[in-house]
């Protein structure tokens, strides 16, 4: 594979001249080719952060056609990992007859992509997707004017053909780019032109490669980890050793005095030290951890104690759903079954910890990181420095995949408080290990109290979850208090929570037909930081809906798989679990020391429907378990990219695993004691369940969201295959091997 | 405190004047600008920082640069043959075995160590050979895949 220079880039960004001379000059490398330029182009337009994209309503906004019929896609989405370039650059290759050679994308950046908020909820696909759709339709639209103009006919006797507009009487051809030679299109999108239809389809749907995999595979420089400027300074934060704890002393003058500092910031209980190289800022910090004196206040409620505390100290309670009478039906029914949930703090995990640069010159600041949402971002950075966001600009510079809110947001800040500190200066902060498995927002702990009952051919007659609750999205939107560097500020930001229940109460109502149901949210307010960990509650909510199920059918006597369908209505749900089962079995032969367990849900009852299969082996003399495979099918509507549904499924399944067997983060009175993969482990490779996923494309039908569907039932799918192998049912997230009744066996 | 310290990186040789202490991937990112070794949890458990010390796969987050004086250093770039990638980087690429893509360094060093002394590996050994490096986004699928697929081209 040969993989070309890209020098042009490279050499329009002043930036990086040195950093590419410097590069070839010292590795020799013959491989370069800045993929960061891909997004991070700055020749056409200043460096300056009051330029401002256009209007959310024209073609421009979203495509760019240049004089060389190179296709630029606009997007304010931000790629994670999840492959949101190639599918948005397909989408528009697709609308434009265009090769995908000939498409290029630029991502988040506050200077250059529409506003759209946060990467987030599985939503990319469905909103910046459709909104690409739609321009790239508009400008074909536009295109085939001018052409029926140049060729003096009608739109009927034109065909497009890889960016040419081809006439059918006279085989007469013009390129899209000698149609408009470079020109802005400055026309509104109206939503009204014709997108193609499914049956023509060339690109969608199929599994085309992400380009970006080569520049990783080849070690270019891609991440914002990777970014470099030749006047580039090192900084790292001493963080509090818990939250809320206060500065006491901090003998500055020593810091300063250490080999590389150039600058030491102490601005209330918010420490850091600023060095010429980077090794200096890590002695630097390791030399403030010893000196620094605080005053820590202690952590409660105590692990031990949490799930009791989350039941007993519910701040506020909603009902989510209510429909025909619970408490009549529990009382007309003879088989009654309750059971608890309960799920643990969980961390994302980045393998890379957070990473953000900034530089303030001129009045102006600049931050690149890699935030799901660079103008949230840009706000809130606006609140907590007091400067207008027109004089902010932020650029979305992709990271190790963040799986939610982790620490992106949090280093910018840090980033962006200290660059101010070092006017000219591009600053660099780099999370420690420690810092992203302590200080990122944690996904929260919950409990679950479902109760339901069954009529006497067996069906499920009511249906009762109780479930509790800390906030799954504290994402800065605006507020400085969102930031942890800015509630430690000498003049501190408040950090006020609340207002945002839907994540919590994501998926806990049953897909399932059941006539009398009822469903609870009780917010709590605990010990630890939280917000949005991928799928939100709706991993939790699954993992208790469908284990319950699972027990549900057991009271009732019936297979799992039977009783699913014949409480569902929707055709596409029974349609994945059908499937599922056909191709991959369904406890055909009851094997010794081997279960079988599925689960269903339909994500957000909104989004891609996914059914899962999980097969364990367990051995009774050893009192272990393992999980051998993990088969998903999913319905995610029509197919974008094949190949990233897939990937993405297998990688949201293998995720699950991880969680779901070993994760729970640890803290004592004084803190997150989580600190290292030594004491919070991830899934490795000689445990990884295989994988394989069966991909439903319904090309008819709208392109759903499904980077989450897979979180939650694979968590029960789990659970139910340990109880199938077992007989023990395990209720508490992470599902141990010591939690199993090994006598029962 | 600064030393003269002479590494020999991919073939060539270098020398900095840097803090002995400083950790092997400090001087393979900043000093020579390389990106294939990532910082992930500097003590040796998650493997985003693996080069080839002397062929063999090693964390370069602890050992001090001063210390890797005497050994054959390769990193990721080091493995292409000007720009022509190794075998190993051509089947990540076709198996498309990233998402975030993060650890893949890691993932392309493990492989490529297990491969130059077993060229048939067993899925088990493959699971082995990558076991100290961390995937968060739940590759592991395809990556065993890749290596399997490079192990197939380099028999072929």
């Amino acid at each position: 594979m040969q993989l070309k220079k890209s020098i042009t880039d490279m050499e329009n960004h002043n930036n990086f001249k040195v950093s590419r001379r410097n590069f070839l000059q010292k590795s020799g490398q013959l491989i370069v080719g800045f993929n960061l330029l891909n997004f991070l182009k700055l020749d056409n337009i200043k460096k300056n952060s009051s330029v401002k994209p256009d209007k959310k309503n024209i073609i421009d906004s979203w495509i760019m056609l240049d004089s060389e019929g190179l296709l630029t896609v606009l997007t304010g989405k931000m790629e994670l990992g999840q492959g949101i370039k190639t599918a948005l650059m397909q989408i528009a290759a697709e609308e434009l007859d265009m090769g995908m050679d000939k498409v290029k994308i630029v991502i988040a950046d506050t200077s250059r992509t529409q506003d759209e908020r946060y990467t987030a909820g599985s939503a990319s696909i469905e909103g910046s997707g459709k909104a690409i759709r739609n321009a790239a339709a508009e400008a074909r639209k536009y295109l085939l004017t001018l052409a029926e103009k140049k060729f003096e006919t009608t739109a009927e006797n034109l065909f497009v053909e890889n960016g040419k507009v081809i006439s059918k009487i006279n085989q007469q051809t013009v390129s899209y780019q000698e149609l408009i030679h470079g020109k802005r299109f400055e026309i509104e999108v109206t939503g009204k032109a014709p997108v193609k239809s499914p049956k023509d389809y060339r690109l969608i749907g199929k599994p085309v490669p992400r380009k970006d995999l080569a520049f990783m595979a080849a070690a270019q420089s891609y991440y914002v980890q990777d970014l470099r400027f030749p006047d580039m300074v090192h900084a790292r934060v001493l963080r509090p050793p818990t939250y809320s704890a206060k500065l006491l002393s901090f003998p500055k003058s020593e810091v300063l005095a250490l080999p590389g500092v150039l600058k030491v910031v102490v601005n209330g209980s918010f420490v850091a030290a600023i060095t010429t190289e980077e090794y200096q800022s890590i002695k630097a910090l390791n030399r403030m951890k010893q000196l620094a004196k605080w005053e820590s206040p202690l952590i409660s409620p105590l692990q031990r104690d949490l799930y009791q505390d989350i039941l007993s100290n519910t701040s506020s309670s909603e009902t989510v759903e209510e429909t025909g009478n619970v408490e009549q039906g529990v009382a007309a029914d003879s088989k009654i079954h309750e059971a608890v949930y309960k799920r643990p703090y969980q961390i994302h995990g980045s393998i890379g910890p957070s990473c953000a640069i900034g530089l303030w010159e001129k009045n102006q600041l600049i931050v690149w990181s890699h935030s799901q949402g660079v103008y949230p971002l840009r706000k809130t950075l606006s609140d907590l420095l007091k400067i207008p966001e027109e004089n902010i600009r932020t650029i979305g510079v992709p990271g190790a995949g963040c799986y939610g809110h982790n620490g992106a947001d949090d280093v910018a800040a840090d980033a962006a408080l200290l660059a101010m500190q070092m006017e000219g200066k591009h600053v660099r902060v780099q999370w420690m290990r420690e810092d992203e498995h302590t200080w990122e927002p944690f996904g929260s702990a919950m409990v679950f109290k479902l109760k339901g009952s069954l009529d006497g051919t067996g069906r499920i007659n009511s249906w009762y979850t109780e479930l509790w609750s800390d906030t799954h999205s504290s994402r800065p939107g605006g507020k400085a208090g969102h930031f942890i560097a800015a509630r430690d500020l000498e003049k501190p930001f408040d950090f006020q929570t609340g207002g945002f229940s839907g994540g919590s109460h994501r998926n806990s109502v049953p897909l399932y037909n059941v006539k009398n149901r009822k469903v609870v949210l009780h917010n709590f307010k605990g010990p630890l930081r939280t917000s949005a960990l991928r799928s939100l509650g709706a991993y939790a909510n699954i993992f208790a809906l469908e284990s319950f199920v699972d027990e549900l059918a057991e009271k009732a006597g019936k297979d799992p798989v039977q009783f699913r369908l014949e409480h569902l209505t929707d055709e596409r749900a029974k349609e994945v679990i059908t499937t599922l089962v056909n191709k991959a079995g369904w406890r055909k032969n009851k094997k010794k020391n081997f279960g079988e367990g599925m689960a269903f849900a339909q994500y957000k009852n909104a989004a891609s429907y996914f059914a899962v299969k999980a097969e364990v082996i367990i051995d009774p003399v050893k009192k272990t378990f393992k999980v051998t495979k993990l088969t998903g099918s999913i319905d995610a509507g029509q197919t974008i990219n094949s190949d990233g549904i897939i990937n993405q499924t297998s990688g949201g399944m293998i995720q699950a695993a991880s969680w779901t067997l070993l994760e729970q983060v640890l803290y004592n009175e004084k803190g997150v004691q989580s600190k290292t993969w030594e004491n919070y482990p991830i899934l490795r490779f000689e445990e990884v369940p295989d994988t394989e996923v069966i991909l439903i494309d319904r090309p008819e039908k709208p392109p759903l969201g499904a980077g989450e569907a897979a979180q939650g039932p694979t968590a029960a799918a789990i659970a139910n295959a340990i109880f199938h192998a077992t007989g023990s049912r395990i209720r508490e997230i992470p599902l141990t091997p010591d939690k199993i009744n090994w006598d029962k066996v | 405190m600064a030393a003269k310290i002479t590494l020999k990186v991919n073939g060539k040789s270098y020398q900095e004047d840097v803090d002995p202490d400083m950790p092997l991937l400090y001087f393979l990112r900043n000093n020579l600008q390389l990106n294939g070794p990532k910082y992930g949890c500097g003590i040796e458990r998650c493997g985003s920082c693996m080069v080839l010390l002397n062929g063999k796969a090693n964390p370069s987050c602890i050992i001090p640069a001063s210390a890797a004086q005497e050994l054959e250093i390769t990193t990721l770039e080091g493995l292409a043959k000007g720009e022509k990638l190794d075998i190993v980087q051509e089947a990540f690429i076709e198996e498309q075995a990233a998402q975030c893509g993060y650890c893949m360094n890691g993932m392309i060093i493990s492989a490529k160590a297990l491969l130059s002394e077993n060229k048939n590996p067993t899925d088990l050994q493959i699971r082995q050979a990558l076991q100290r490096v961390l995937c968060r986004c739940g590759t592991h699928t395809r990556i065993i895949n890749a290596v399997k697929n490079a192990a197939q081209k380099i028999n072929n």
